[in-house]
């Protein structure tokens, strides 16, 4: 009796899926077959609709001539490079106004997060009322206001706004004048890069030295010796170059000199004013996280002012500043693509004059994916790392 | 039981499969919605702009009438999708729009690469510039160094690379991808040239706080072929599209228009007319039409000479290359017959 009924316990299929694990491999399975299922079947769909309409597929039009200009780019192209080149060229403009806009924006969110906790009235007001007013306006509209501001209120070319003959300000954008090309200006900046390692090295020594005898070693100085002095002492004997290239009114426009032009300082200062906006309240928070107590300790022990905020209050509030911050620096690099709206030819604008010269839209999009992922997966692995060196470590 | 569980999931695999996976599917979704669904610019007087109506008008927008007119009987049933430059290929080739009217330039890469065809011209224009009059520029080699104001995704962005490459002259273009916002930027300074094709300049000239302040140069850089296009694939349609383009410049030669159409048909001993118009042969049924549908067409909207009036000479444009051929100009519609 007891042996027919194991018999039957074995033989009746549902008592195997009774059983949890099983289920639960059962029900995993189906879901990747319905996730690959639904996978292949866009995939499918799209190479059979591809193949109907006789639409070319594939990436080797990215070695073709592209033919069209580039306002500005961080790296040499003309309409005579590739569409490849030009998709470069469309990323190094959005790394560029990304990179400036993340740093432009963490100094003022900071600057005004901590305004907002300060104990008088109308800094934190404005401060605070900062924060609603840019959060709460759409930012393609912000972007909108500030290319208004630059290209309609600005003089004409040839009324700029001069400040001497070094910097002129028109519709066309900013030209400030900058030096001529030296050797001199590079030695200088190799030595600033020696400068900052040197300067790290200090920090290290000095700090072992602490742990070692207990004294302290002046910091300030010396970092601020290797990081100035070296550099100018370097450009000084290479042979103290100050020839500047001056902008000077030429035909059309202005000539010679560094150039901002309006897009570009539209986009940079409505990106960093609108996201300084959420880092202020990031930075905010994570000062309020940290216990009044910390302080109070830190003061009995007879730390300064500075120290207490470098040594206590700001260690313990980056490991809650650091996360959503990584967030804001992502929002920032991928809002830069609104750029497309006012004429700022980043990486989306150059893709979208691809497409359309080319008609491999499947290819361009991919292409944009592809980008905007790995540039965001490098901040997150960057700030990552950081957050896991700056992370409260419990002993 | 399964064998109809089974018709009805392949009845629900063919739904969510877009349309055209069947033979000439176009054509056979344009009549059984009764609506030709037409890709125009979102607004460019002359050639298509919504009036203070909301009825579409322009050449381009009137040329999706004619097609409407020839196929489902009315030029009220077109479905209008405004596109910017950037889209407008994409709308096509992915199915939102039957055809494609606005002032597209006809070249070998977009009728060999994007899955579309050009019917033919339906407007001959070339690339020109705008200037403002006070900064006292009259000719286009006088441009180097100018900033340029041009929309995207335009044979316009590339021709005018080329022609600065070509005279080995410099610019710096602004690239707005709506007109709207890129005459702005042109009118407020911020470019010393706007370009397009000259048709598009005068149109865009007409929108200026004060028309007078600018001037189109003399200079035509570049040819610039307008015409409609539809995807591959559904031939019947394409053809259909086709002869109605080619319908409407025969109609102007032979003189027929909206006025006199149905007594042309009645009366006129001209066999080209009779076969045009349907009193002899059987074109219309050839297309799969019936045989009166060009005289349904320009009844409807008129011959290329009265849509070229009503639309295009308000910009002060004259008919210039798109006159008729015997007059000069290169509109020539192969025979009807």
């Amino acid at each position: 009796m007891a042996r027919r009924r194991s018999d039957v316990r074995t033989a009746d299929p549902l008592r195997v899926l009774s059983n949890e694990r099983t289920r639960g491999i059962v029900w995993q399975l189906l879901l990747l077959a319905a996730v690959v299922g639904v996978g292949w079947y866009l995939f499918d769909n799209t190479q059979h609709n591809l193949a109907q309409r006789q639409i070319r597929v594939g990436f080797d039009f990215l070695g073709r001539e592209a033919g069209f200009e580039i306002a500005e780019a961080r790296i040499a192209y003309s309409p005579a490079d590739t569409y490849g080149r030009a998709f470069l060229a469309g990323i190094s403009n959005t790394l560029w106004v990304s990179a400036l806009g993340i740093v432009a924006a963490t100094l003022l969110g900071t600057l005004i997060g901590i305004g907002r906790l300060s104990t008088n009235w109308l800094v934190a007001r404005l401060a605070g009322g900062y924060v609603e007013f840019m959060r709460n306006i759409p930012l393609l509209l912000q972007l909108f206001i500030w290319y208004g501001l630059f290209t309609e209120l600005l003089p004409p070319v040839r009324q700029a706004l001069a400040f001497g003959d070094l910097a002129f300000w028109s519709q066309r954008g900013l030209r400030i004048a900058w030096p001529q090309p030296h050797p001199a200006w590079q030695v200088a900046g190799w030595a600033l890069l020696a400068g900052i390692a040197l300067a790290i090295g200090w920090r290290h020594a000095a700090r072992a030295r602490q742990q070692r005898t207990g004294r302290q070693w002046p910091m300030f100085v010396p970092a601020m010796v290797l990081m100035v002095g070296l550099p100018l002492l370097a450009w000084w004997l290479s042979g103290a170059p100050t020839d500047l290239d001056r902008p000077v009114l030429k035909g059309f426009n202005f000539a010679g000199g560094l150039v901002v032009t309006p897009e570009f300082l539209a986009l940079l200062i409505g990106l960093s004013t609108y996201t300084a906006a959420f880092i202020a309240e990031v930075v905010r928070a994570g000062i309020q996280s940290v216990d009044r107590g910390q302080g109070e300790a830190a003061m009995s022990l007879g730390l300064s002012p500075a120290q207490q905020l470098r040594l206590v209050t700001l260690p313990q509030a980056l490991r809650v500043i650091v996360p959503p911050m990584t967030s804001q620096y992502l929002n920032l690099t991928k809002n830069s693509s609104l750029a497309v709206a006012i004429g700022y030819p980043d990486l989306v604008s150059v893709a979208n004059t691809s497409m359309n010269q080319t008609g491999q839209a499947i290819e361009a999009i991919v292409i944009l994916m592809a980008v905007y992922l790995a540039i965001s997966l490098l901040i997150s692995v960057f700030m990552n790392w950081y957050n896991a060196r700056v992370r409260l470590v419990e002993r | 039981m399964i064998g109809r569980t089974l018709v009805r999931i392949a009845t629900a695999a063919a739904l969510l499969t877009p349309a055209l996976a069947l033979a000439g599917p176009t054509l056979d979704a344009i009549k059984s919605k009764g609506v030709l669904r037409c890709g125009v610019h979102t607004g460019l007087a002359g050639f298509s702009a919504p009036d203070a109506k909301g009825d579409w008008t322009g050449i381009d927008a009137e040329f999706c009438k004619a097609v409407a007119t020839a196929i489902v009987g009315d030029p009220k049933k077109v479905e209008y999708v405004p596109t910017n430059t950037q889209n407008r290929f994409t709308v096509l080739q992915s199915g939102e729009v039957d055809i494609l009217s606005r002032n597209t330039t006809w070249t070998a890469t977009r009728d060999s690469t994007l899955g579309a065809v050009f019917l033919g011209t339906w407007f001959y224009d070339g690339q020109g510039f705008m200037v403002p009059k006070k900064i006292g520029v009259t000719k286009a080699s006088e441009l180097d160094g100018a900033t340029v104001c041009v929309l995207p995704g335009t044979t316009t962005e590339l021709n005018l690379a080329d022609y600065f490459r070509s005279k080995g002259m410099s610019f710096k273009p602004v690239v707005v991808a709506e007109l709207a916002q890129l005459t702005q930027a042109f009118f407020s300074g911020r470019c010393d040239v706007f370009t397009t094709d000259i048709s598009g300049l005068a149109s865009t000239r007409l929108t200026a706080p004060n028309k007078d302040d600018y001037l189109i140069l003399p200079d035509a850089i570049s040819k610039e072929p307008l015409g409609p296009l539809v995807r591959r694939g559904d031939w019947e349609f394409f053809t259909i599209a086709k002869w109605t383009l080619f319908g409407l410049i025969e109609a102007e030669e032979y003189g027929v228009t909206s006025e006199n159409v149905e007594k042309m048909k009645a009366e006129s001993k001209d066999p080209a007319v009779q076969r045009m118009l349907g009193a002899s042969g059987d074109i219309g049924k050839g297309l799969g039409l019936d045989n009166d549908w060009l005289v349904r067409v320009i009844k409807a909207v008129g011959n290329y000479g009265e849509i070229y009036k009503r639309n295009i000479e308000p910009l002060g444009l004259e008919r210039g290359l798109n006159a008729q051929w015997r007059d000069g100009g290169l509109m020539y519609a192969p025979p009807i017959r």
